[in-house]
């Protein structure tokens, strides 16, 4: 059976290649965008209702793994969530430089990386570095904080909320809101014009 | 790569409802290689405005509820992927840009290949 769909799938592929339809190049982007960048959906709603919910966001900042139990989120590797704010001029970035310690509630299994010896050395000697090398070049003046799970505590980054988005529910919200915005190696997504 | 990301956050997937992709913890989970690429082929071919996403959405949920009442009367078991290639078959046929015929032709060719023929690729 198995034999069969994979037969099918790339009988369709190689003829929409063939037409001109597709390349199988822009295929394999899109599917690196939706396992890579997509965020965890029960992260970015905790930081679409943090950034609609001024309440909200207070008790997150107090007591993440509670205030997370309030949307329905919690389990292993959840028992003790911090929750670490961005502003203008300061930047958090999550690591477990022992092994892999991550917020499986909110946002699920670790990427590939995460689990890296060089991400897990380097970000906490030159984060700057590795934070630009990634994709997130961020200006001289903004301090960064490298947090480092330990056995007990995962860390949550709560990101910026992007500029022109007043008025958006949390549902449209929580679309900005990647992995790796949480996580700390991206900012959430600039709305679209 | 980041304007690509952008382009492909606006896939009009849905999150809930008879056509929404599986997922764990909102990571689409894909079983085999092959539903993946599918998947990928999908929003490509959307992407390059092929097709409207709703055209290919209303296939998929009558793909989807067909299958799932078959499995029910105790046919075969439900399979997403399954019914998401069957709709975009359907799809693909109707507008003109493939058909089955040469799918099942092109099939044929790739299943009487030699063993081992992928794998120096």
């Amino acid at each position: 059976m198995e034999h069969a769909d994979d037969l099918r799938t790339e009988a369709l592929e190689s003829l929409l290649v063939e037409k001109g339809l597709v390349a199988s190049e822009a295929v394999d982007a899109i599917l690196r965008h939706y396992e890579q960048e997509v965020g965890p959906l029960n992260g970015a709603r905790v930081v679409a209702r943090a950034w609609s919910d001024a309440a909200y966001r207070r008790r997150l900042l107090a007591d993440g793994t509670a205030a997370i139990a309030e949307l329905g989120y919690g389990g292993p590797q959840g028992e003790h969530i911090v929750v670490v704010e961005n502003a203008p001029r300061l930047h958090n970035v999550v690591v477990c430089t022992l092994c892999s310690c991550y917020p499986w509630p909110v946002l699920g299994l670790p990427p590939a990386w995460y689990k890296d010896p060089a991400y897990r050395s380097r970000i906490v000697r030159e984060p700057r570095q590795v934070l630009a090398e990634m994709g997130l070049a961020l200006p001289g003046d903004v301090e960064i904080r490298v947090w480092d799970s330990s056995a007990e505590i995962r860390y949550l980054v709560l990101p910026e909320r992007p500029a022109g988005t007043e008025g958006w529910s949390e549902e449209r919200l929580a679309g900005l809101v990647s992995r790796d915005a949480m996580i700390g190696v991206a900012r959430a997504a600039a709305p679209r014009g | 790569m980041a304007s690509q990301g952008a382009r492909t956050a606006a896939a009009p997937l849905d999150l809930a409802g008879p056509a929404a992709p599986p997922r764990r913890n909102g990571e689409l989970v894909f079983e085999a290689p092959w539903e993946g690429r599918l998947f990928g082929l999908t929003l490509t071919l959307h992407g390059q405005g092929h097709f409207e996403w709703e055209e290919f959405r209303e296939r998929l949920i009558r793909a989807v509820a067909r299958r799932e009442r078959a499995a029910a009367a105790g046919g075969a078991p439900f399979r997403y992927y399954e019914a998401w290639r069957a709709a975009l078959e359907d799809l693909l046929a109707a507008k003109g840009l493939c058909g089955t015929a040469e799918l099942d032709t092109r099939e044929r060719q790739l299943a009487a290949r030699p063993p081992g023929h992928d794998h120096g690729s």
